[in-house]
């Protein structure tokens, strides 16, 4: 559902800001709240908070659906753990995968967004042109495509031939599937370009006169000027991009189908396969909690890590 | 947005800074021509006949331009034509975006306009769904689905939005509390009870965060593929996802013509909202992105 290029919400709620904390002069009013919010809270319980707990409970059984489930403790985990190599694999696809297409990902979006950050003419037009990819992306015609650009007749080797170099069978090759995924993430860096844009923009030019007048380079302006003063926007992409990253589904069930090798089978595909061609429901429920943890853990770190490296300029303030 | 300087330029001569100019849109232009390539090979091969796809493969003009891969291509598979196809998909974002959008900005203005008890834990609560993988949930609702005999409908896609969704929940709140209380504070002194300052003063002013979300509802169900894949295994209830990726099966299809003219068709609704309304998406991603 979540498709790779979903932008999303900010790293700092507005809790405890002027909207949720309680205005001076206004009388609680439960009720109404609570008629308010109630299609969501509804939903929140029908569709979110029941079948987490349900999910949680599978994961501790045998479970095909035709039959009723079996407790069997631990054994999915411990199976998934020891005994199942494939799920190894998974793992070790999907995490080659966040780690080489995410950092890329904002590397080329952040380098964009200064190359558009200019008051040149025509910067809408290739704004468009940048961010065009990013909203096909998820599509099940953009992975078509991507698998006949990598395919042995494709795009891409009748290019490399011109320059002498002979065809690679990109898809089949147990090295390179897996970079063909990559780069389709690189390609749709849109929505954290756009994001950093706005960032970018927000910075006050007053700070770069001043470190020119003071003979700063080009690189110490970047590092010490933009990167500190991006970071909030930094952080707040890297947890989407991580996020979204663990989730990626689509373009691996189009474009290699998790071959060769496993190589691209990634997490969720290999998920989706146990619970809806094999039916192992319980297993699969495990496999899902597995990654919602997974999932957790590494938003934690870049949560407690801010502290280290994300600047927060106060004073705009509500 | 527009008023923005280039710092570094200001400082140059005028001739370095006349060369700087074309070397930037050389740079910038050539780059976004190989980002849009793709796009463009894939429609250009659409137009191309059959036997030249792979031949003249590189090229974005055909030889000979020919609109045969869209006939061929509509007629679809297994005797079920793309029209089928594109009447469920529109159904599907029909339906799935008038739900999502309408119940998030009734619930939008719960959160960010009445303060009630538990306000800010049911907040966090939302905003915590936004991590959560669909793998965690869609196991169990597909079993209760399935229970109910309502495998192979629309009703698995659709009922999930009707809560309306964390994102455009939080897309339209972020808008909202750039409206000042005075409006929300003057009206209830004129006896306005909280839904008719919903409907009648609210809803006007938030019309462009309910234009944005749309937009990213419209795309997220055109482009789905997880739920229809779990849920639809009729041919006939196929959306336009489903159907391409069985029309392109490696191992079944050999008119590869068709399948560009069909996938080249998928991705003009997207392209035509994006060109009318891109203002709106720019804003709201920039937006959802910032201002915390």
């Amino acid at each position: 559902m979540a498709s790779a290029g979903r932008p999303a919400v900010s790293q700092a709620p507005v809790v405890g800001t002027g909207t949720i904390g309680q205005r001076r002069g206004f009388r609680h009013d439960n009720l109404t709240g609570y008629l308010f919010i109630a299609p969501w809270l509804i939903g929140f319980f029908a569709f979110t908070l029941i079948p987490m707990i349900a999910s949680l409970y599978f994961s501790f059984t045998e479970y095909s659906v035709l039959s009723s489930p079996r407790w069997i403790g631990l054994d999915n985990f411990v199976r998934m753990f020891t005994q199942d190599a494939r799920y190894w694999n998974s793992v070790r696809a999907t995490f080659t995968y966040v780690f080489t297409a995410v950092p890329l990902r904002l590397i080329f979006a952040l380098a964009v967004a200064m190359l558009l950050n200019t008051k040149h003419r025509g910067v809408s037009l290739y704004r468009a042109a940048y961010y065009a990819p990013s909203i096909v992306g998820g599509s099940v015609a953009v992975a078509v495509m991507w698998r006949q650009i990598f395919g042995t007749e494709g795009v891409v080797n009748a290019v490399t031939h011109v320059f002498g170099i002979p065809s690679v069978t990109w898809l089949g090759d147990p090295a390179t599937a897996i970079w063909t995924l990559v780069t389709l993430a690189v390609w749709q860096f849109g929505s954290p370009m756009l994001i950093f844009l706005a960032g970018l923009k927000q910075i006050p030019q007053e700070l770069y006169e001043a470190a020119a007048m003071d003979g700063a380079t080009p690189w110490s302006r970047f590092t010490s000027i933009t990167l500190p003063m991006l970071s909030p926007v930094i952080f707040f992409n890297l947890v989407m991009q991580i996020i979204s990253g663990f989730m990626v589904f689509t373009q691996a069930f189009i474009v290699t189908g998790g071959a060769p090798l496993d190589t691209t089978l990634f997490y969720a595909l290999y998920l989706y396969r146990r619970a809806f061609e094999t039916f192992q429901m319980g297993y699969a429920s495990a496999m899902a909690w597995v990654m919602l943890l997974v999932i957790a853990f590494f938003t934690a770190i870049v949560f407690k890590s801010s502290s280290y490296w994300v600047f927060y300029d106060n004073k705009e303030g509500e | 947005m527009s008023a923005t300087t280039a710092p570094v330029s200001r400082y140059l001569p005028q001739r370095r800074k006349w060369m700087g100019s074309l070397l930037h849109h050389v740079i910038v232009a050539g780059l976004g021509f190989v980002m849009i390539y793709p796009l463009l090979w894939m429609f250009a091969s659409s137009f191309k006949a059959p036997s030249e796809i792979w031949t003249n493969i590189t090229s974005l003009v055909p030889q000979h331009f020919t609109l045969d891969n869209y006939a061929n291509g509509w007629k679809g598979f297994g005797g079920i034509t793309f029209t089928t196809f594109y009447i469920n998909s529109f159904i599907y974002a029909f339906f799935g975006t008038l739900a999502a959008v309408t119940t998030s900005a009734v619930v939008a203005f719960g959160f960010s306009r009445i303060p009630f008890k538990g306000r800010a834990f049911w907040f966090t609560c939302m905003l915590m769904t936004l991590m959560l993988p669909a793998q965690v949930t869609i196991i169990p609702q597909y079993i209760v689905f399935s229970k109910l005999g309502l495998l192979n409908t629309f009703w698995p896609l659709i009922l999930p939005r009707l809560g309306g969704q964390a994102f455009f929940i939080f897309l339209i709140m972020q808008f909202i509390r750039g409206i000042p209380h005075e409006l929300d504070e003057a009206a209830e002194i004129d006896g306005c009870n909280k839904l008719s300052i919903f409907t009648r003063i609210m809803l006007p002013l938030i019309s462009p965060a309910l234009i944005t979300s749309a937009i990213f509802s419209f795309y997220w169900t055109w482009e789905d593929f997880l739920s229809p894949v779990v849920y639809l295994n009729n041919p006939k209830l196929y959306t336009i996802s489903l159907a391409l990726r069985s029309f392109a099966d490696p191992s079944a299809t050999t008119d590869w013509g068709a399948v560009f003219a069909m996938s080249s068709l998928s991705l003009v609704p997207v392209f035509i909202l994006f060109i009318a309304f891109q203002r709106y998406l720019v804003e709201g991603i920039s937006t959802t992105g910032l201002k915390g």
